[in-house]
């Protein structure tokens, strides 16, 4: 069995506890790509991270993207919705198509 | 042929047109393959697309009603309230094989059946808010466990197109012309050969007949 976790700044992520997901606060990028690596290679199958976080932590990102666990996904925290994750989703048409044919309308 | 040095012999020609008909299938093959998973593909990057606009939206209206609750209520009674939650969620990941590409499935379980579990707090303390806020929470899990399987898949399976479309491309561009080109060169080169041995026996004959009987040639 495995378990889900949430890390990012603390008041974005709080409420996820409540749920029964694990939540870890994270204040500084260091601290952010350690606990990120502790929980992909603990038990965890999927790891919410908020796309300020994620922003930081991209390199970390791109490794844990070819590996089949864990599905690390990028959510809006607090401060709003930066367009980070639909960028992912935009990056991997881009691979797969060679361009980007699906959010091209909106643009 | 650029570049490599082919024996012009029978055998090698024998084991380049073999090495052609398998070139010849594997492509058929993988681009079959590639064609199937961008088919796959789309399907789950659209359902991919409008899961994560409909995520977003719920999480950030979640968000503004967690301020609007933080408003509302002194923060110690918010961590308090907050601190030991009842619930636990525990995932199941399984595999499921799409064109060999292994893309996972998820399922969550709560530890208790409850839904009711996930206010971890006697409401005695707390605004209203902050039970709506949560529940707005728990409201939009299961579509986000949903986009975090989908949207791995679309990363699995982009990976895996890029990389079928590579071996297509090689196969079809530089595999498959150079061993044509390769048959091509030693057909050719035997043919000559054939020919010039041809050519070396009959002016041997010419030469025996001249000396046995004077024949003139031309």
């Amino acid at each position: 069995m495995y378990r889900a976790a949430v890390i990012g700044d603390r008041d974005s992520i709080y409420g996820f506890a409540a749920l029964g997901l694990d939540v870890f606060p994270i204040d500084d990028t260091e601290t952010g790509s350690q606990t990120l690596r502790r929980l992909a290679e603990g038990e965890y199958a999927v790891i919410y991270i908020t796309e300020a976080l994620a922003a930081a932590l991209e390199r970390e990102l791109n490794h844990y993207r070819l590996l089949p666990l864990p599905a690390i996904i990028p959510i809006p925290g607090i401060t709003g919705n930066t367009g980070m994750g639909i960028r992912m989703v935009r990056k991997s048409v881009e691979q797969a198509v060679g361009s980007d044919i699906i959010f091209n309308e909106k643009d | 042929m650029a570049g490599t040095q082919v024996n012009p012999t029978r055998m090698e020609l024998t084991r380049l047109k073999k090495k052609l008909v398998t070139a010849v299938r594997g492509h058929k093959l993988l681009k079959d393959k590639r064609d199937e998973l961008m088919r796959q593909f789309l399907d789950r990057v659209r359902e991919n697309k409008a899961l994560r606009e409909e995520v977003e939206a719920a999480l950030v209206a979640a968000n503004a009603d967690f301020m609007l609750a933080r408003a509302g209520m002194p923060d110690e009674m918010m961590n308090t309230a907050l601190l030991a939650p009842k619930q636990e969620v525990s995932i199941s990941a399984g595999t499921q094989n799409v064109m060999s590409v292994e893309i996972p499935d998820f399922d969550f379980k709560t530890r208790t059946p409850d839904p009711n579990d996930i206010y971890s707090y006697g409401y005695a303390f707390t605004t209203g808010d902050l039970d709506d806020a949560i529940r707005s929470l728990s409201d939009v899990f299961p579509k986000m466990l949903k986009l975090a399987e989908v949207e791995k898949s679309c990363q699995l399976m982009a990976a895996e197109i890029e990389k079928t479309r590579r071996r297509v491309n090689a196969l079809e561009h530089v595999m498959i012309p150079e061993l044509q080109e390769n048959i091509k060169y030693i057909t050719m080169k035997l043919d000559e050969n054939e020919r010039s041995t041809q050519i070396r026996l009959m002016k041997v004959k010419d030469m025996m007949l001249q000396e046995a009987h004077h024949y003139e040639t031309i």
